[in-house]
């Protein structure tokens, strides 16, 4: 009986364990914004201190970081329904239509998820450029496409694949079109899935870095880059830089929690459940 | 193969799937492979932001040359591989544990908070934990020296020499994809039948035994998954690199996608860049094919 309570008390520390170094950055993320400049240079640094909210009047009231926010949300939303509006129907066609060539073109999309975003940087970078695109939020917009499409295609694909059959088949006898029946069926039947993709891509988008410190110059900063952008001089303002990073995480985090039971088929596109 | 019994009647056109499809493929077209073939061409041309004067003359595979037979681009590439050598089974090891905790039964609570938890670092955007590793590494207020104070070692100037760095971007690498590791493995702990485990129970005390004999087979295809996809991950890392270190000090973290981003963004020779981009997409193409081989195949 003694060790079945000794493994008890075992078990509970280590899942306090987990839960302490799991949270423990973000933690220190977000006490350090609450930190006066003199408590974040304190050594050693100071766990019980006095908060303050200056760091976020100054990150609020600095144009530079508030337009970033807005531009990473510009960029998320619009990548990620543009994404949606592209792969719904696609994940359709491979969830319910056989033809030749199929599970090439599925291989293709799950293969995206690999692409190294510098490996399309360069060329994007070029290309934009001839195009006049650089630093606008359509160029981001389009290349988020690279990665969030997948994604929401494969998600898609495995939800209208769980749709019954039988719905459609009264459809059609009923007279209804193909695009009648992706639209009044499928995408109403199969929204929890579409959600969770969006989700997903929402994440995506708002996190990336290297697409949007190549492609931007200065008027659409995505909140990443502004953040980053901080870290020169010789004092650097730690209390702004963490108050950044706390205003860039809360929302994923959010969302992330949303979908947190679907959090690893999403990075491994469904290899395992 | 598809049925021919639904060939008969399909009830669709033979165009239908196409136009339900033409959309996602001629986007990810212009967008994905355009580029590639585009930087295909560029890589075979001097094409020098700085020296633009000249033009872009066709060079053939002389970029190619250069890169490989560039000592800092294979050492850029053993610095990655050693990278993912350090971080794979540190990350392995810890992601069985903590699966291992979260699959006992007991204390649900507890499970629940420390199983929502982990989608934390995954989900924090990978410049924001390069920006909080400067802070945490930092030499004079960084919380890992008061950590490593506590157990009588001296304060380290992390950042500023090489193995304090390369040790910092691990630590910072296994933190964030530990619970990638750990909830693969808990879906596999918790594909293994109920009653066999229960019954395995019955014969064995030892958990090394339950493990290697019973639940073993169930995180086998995760593991595979998980050695494929985080090979890909690194490759692509660069977020929290750049923002923590640059790849420095000197070029102590420089990894591969940090040195074809320094060598196009920074040096601006996107000629050479777009080789290195290129036979760097043709391993992840490999790796990509390997993946969709071992998990795909029930598809057709």
């Amino acid at each position: 009986m003694a060790s079945r309570s000794n493994g008890r008390i075992l078990h509970g520390f280590g899942l306090l364990a987990v839960f302490a170094v799991a949270i423990f950055p973000v933690y220190w993320m977000v006490s350090s914004s609450f930190k006066t400049q003199t408590d974040l240079l304190a050594s050693p640094p100071v766990w019980l201190f006095t908060p303050t909210l200056g760091n976020y009047a100054e990150v609020f009231a600095d144009q530079k970081v508030t337009s970033a926010v807005v531009n990473s949300l510009i960029v998320a939303v619009f990548s990620t329904a543009l994404a949606v509006v592209l792969g719904t129907p696609a994940a359709f066609a491979l969830a319910r239509y056989d033809f030749r060539g199929k599970s090439d073109l599925w291989f293709w999309f799950i293969s995206n998820r690999f692409i190294s975003p510098i490996a399309l940087a360069l060329p994007i970078y070029i290309l934009a450029q001839g195009l006049g695109l650089l630093d606008t939020h359509l160029v981001l917009i389009l290349v988020y496409i690279t990665f969030i499409l997948p994604i929401v295609v494969w998600i898609c694909t495995d939800q209208f694949r769980s749709i019954p059959k039988e719905l459609e088949e009264a459809a059609r006898l009923e007279g209804a079109s193909q695009f009648d029946i992706f639209w009044r069926i499928y995408l109403p039947l199969g929204l929890p899935g579409i959600a969770v993709s969006a989700i997903f891509g929402f994440i995506f988008s708002w996190n990336e870095l290297l697409y949007a410190l190549v492609l931007t110059r200065r008027d659409v900063q995505t909140a990443p880059v502004v953040a980053t952008s901080f870290m020169s001089g010789y004092e650097l303002p730690w209390g702004k830089i963490m108050a950044t990073g706390t205003v860039i995480v809360l929302p994923v985090t959010i969302f992330a929690l949303l979908v947190s039971r679907h959090m690893v088929r999403g990075l491994t596109m469904g290899a395992t459940k | 193969m598809s049925n021919p019994a639904r060939r008969t009647n399909p009830g669709y056109g033979r165009w239908t799937p196409f136009w339900f499809l033409a959309p996602a493929v001629v986007a990810l077209f212009l967008i994905g492979i355009y580029p590639t073939l585009f930087a295909l061409v560029t890589s075979l041309r001097q094409y020098n932001l700085t020296r633009s004067r000249d033009g872009f003359p066709f060079v053939g595979l002389a970029n190619y040359q250069a890169v490989l037979s560039d000592p800092t681009f294979w050492d850029t590439l053993a610095r990655t591989a050693r990278f993912f050598l350090v971080v794979m089974p540190v990350e392995i090891a810890l992601g069985l544990c903590v699966a291992l905790l979260l699959h006992r039964p007991g204390l649900n609570f507890l499970r629940a908070l420390a199983r929502v938890t982990l989608v934390i670092p995954l989900a924090t955007t990978y410049a924001v934990v390069g920006l909080l590793g400067r802070l945490v590494f930092n030499r004079d207020f960084g919380v890992a020296n008061s950590f490593i104070n506590l157990f009588g070692f001296p304060a380290l100037d992390w950042l500023g020499n090489s193995a304090g760095a390369f040790a910092a971007i691990c630590v910072m690498d296994v933190w964030q994809w530990t619970p990638f590791c750990a909830l693969i493995f808990l879906s596999g702990l918790s594909m293994v039948p109920v009653e066999i485990e229960e019954a395995a129970k019955l014969e064995t005390t030892s958990h090394w035994a339950l493990l290697t004999h019973v639940q073993l087979p169930y995180l086998l295809p995760g593991f595979t998954a998980m050695l494929i996809l985080r090979s890909a991950d690194v490759l692509k890392l660069f977020d929290v690199v750049f923002t923590m270190t640059r790849g420095g000090p000197g070029a102590a973290t420089e990894l591969i996608s940090i040195y074809i981003q320094r060598v196009g963004f920074r040096v601006f020779d996107l000629g050479t860049a777009s080789a290195q981009a290129l036979l760097l997409l043709v391993i992840t193409i490999l790796l990509a094919r390997l993946y969709i081989r071992f998990f795909y195949r029930e598809i057709e």
